[in-house]
């Protein structure tokens, strides 16, 4: 979900581009994180942990804890809070410690 | 490889940072600013809230516009920025910094760290769930991105940061069901706690949570009474219906940098756990390297800024004998000092003498 109105904030939103979440297309602006065009795009689950296969999410946001590893362009364990989104970019779940070249 | 000779590196773009990097420039050092982000000024940019403050800095600002004040500075100084870098190792031969692009080696004269914060987690049945956020990562979502992360929150901790974020969230359209405090009195300050009040959000005291419930994605949360040992009270569980979880339990300094460049880490726990020891000066136990703000002790935005003009005009003295920066110690220790004589600063006061005691080198 994104805010459309806010008392004290005016967001300036980047351009639009397009990113592919497992494939799909889904809407963003540059200039935000990953993880914040996922929230907004109602996707909370990032990766799932080695062992117990756990569905972990964003955390902290900030590049701190490595909740949010994912695989972004083939790249694996980068941090969904950090990167920031690029037209064309392809994001997929990490599945424990992920694969190169994910595609 | 990229190499480079300059008098004071400053990692982390933070208030104190930020406030390091224009104090030594000020006092005519050649500076680099270095921050992992696309721009300057830390966790300051999803502060939407007006400061305390003091006198003189920066008394009923918002943290936004206090970020964009100090970024503004730092650019009319000249100061060399490298955002979207990271400070991968400080060796003997140089301090190793890498971005997308390169690998950069600078070597510095004086070295302060201002790397800040990470949130703390708690523990409790399912805590890793996506969903269970910490409070300024909730924070960053809403203030810096505009997006929400739910509809109705549990917010865990009255600390400041707690109450805070509980009013935003609330600014922004969404629910606080409940604030959760382990303690049986609010953490933060009371203008804040009266802010929230008024919203009609539930303080529950000596409350924390148990569970949080959910299949992929927090759907509910279980909270429990506690007795006055902490311990929960059986038969006091009840479900909330919440889609997200906030954490506010606290922050504890990012000292990782420090330890690897070998400076001697303690554990205070009135700063918030393991930190780089370091001397009211904000040298750490190698000579040379300076921290500040939250990574010498969790605080707060403005002793953060005293913080890094302390060790910025401490380190320019060192470097070349200037009384204009030793007095300049002096006076912003006094303020320090003044600043911290509040109740809230009690806590930080004991940390600090602690600290002092802690280890003679």
């Amino acid at each position: 979900m994104r805010i459309t109105e806010h008392p004290i904030i005016e967001f300036k939103r980047g351009k639009k581009v397009t990113i592919y979440f497992e494939g799909k297309p889904i809407e963003a602006y540059e200039g935000e994180s990953v993880a914040a065009a996922l929230i907004a795009a109602g996707i909370y689950v990032f990766r799932y942990s080695p062992r117990h296969k756990r569905a972990r999410g964003l955390f902290c946001a900030i590049g701190k804890c490595s909740s949010c590893l994912m695989e972004i362009d083939g790249k694996p364990n980068q941090m969904a809070c950090m990167v920031r989104v690029r037209d064309g970019m392809r994001i997929r779940r990490q599945r424990g410690k992920g694969v190169l070249d994910g595609n | 490889m990229y190499s480079m000779e300059i008098d004071v590196l400053v990692i982390g773009g933070g208030p104190a940072g930020l406030s390091a990097a224009i104090t030594a420039a000020e006092l005519d050092h050649s500076v680099i600013i270095v921050d992992e982000n696309p721009r300057l000024g830390g966790q300051l940019i999803k502060q939407t809230h007006k400061f305390f403050g003091s006198e003189t800095n920066y008394c009923g600002i918002r943290g936004i516009d206090i970020a964009e004040i100090l970024e503004d500075k730092v650019n009319k100084l000249g100061i060399t920025k490298y955002l979207e870098s990271t400070v991968i190792g400080i060796y003997e031969d140089g301090v190793a910094i890498a971005s997308e692009e390169d690998l950069r080696v600078v070597h510095p004269k004086k070295i302060i760290i201002a790397t800040g914060a990470r949130e703390n987690m708690l523990s409790f049945v399912n805590n890793d769930l996506p969903g269970v956020y910490g409070a300024g990562a909730v924070q960053t979502l809403v203030n810096v991105y505009g997006v929400l992360p739910g509809k109705r929150a549990l917010m865990v901790g009255s600390g400041n940061i707690g109450l805070i974020v509980s009013y935003q969230l609330m600014q922004a359209g969404v629910e606080v069901v409940a604030i959760l405090e382990a303690m049986d009195h609010i953490g933060g300050y009371e203008v804040h706690a009266a802010k929230v009040k008024r919203l009609g959000i539930p303080i529950l005291l000596r409350h924390t949570i148990k569970a949080a419930i959910g299949n992929n994605k927090v759907e509910a949360a279980v909270i429990t009474k506690l007795d006055a040992h902490w311990e929960p009270i059986s038969g006091s569980e009840k479900e909330l219906n919440v889609d997200f979880v906030c954490l506010a339990v606290g922050l504890a300094p990012s000292y990782e940098l420090a330890a690897q460049a070998g400076a001697k880490i303690v554990y205070i726990p009135e700063l918030g756990g393991w930190l780089p020891w370091h001397k009211p000066n904000l040298e750490t136990s190698v000579s040379g390297l300076y921290v500040a703000g939250d990574a010498a002790g969790v605080e707060e935005a403005v002793s953060a800024l005293l913080e890094g003009k302390i060790a910025a005009a401490d380190a320019a003295n060192s470097i070349k004998e200037n009384k204009y920066a030793q007095k300049l110690v002096e006076t912003t220790q006094k303020e320090l000092q003044e600043f911290r004589a509040g109740k809230f600063g009690k806590k930080i006061v004991e940390g600090k003498r602690k600290l002092y005691a802690s280890l003679h080198i």
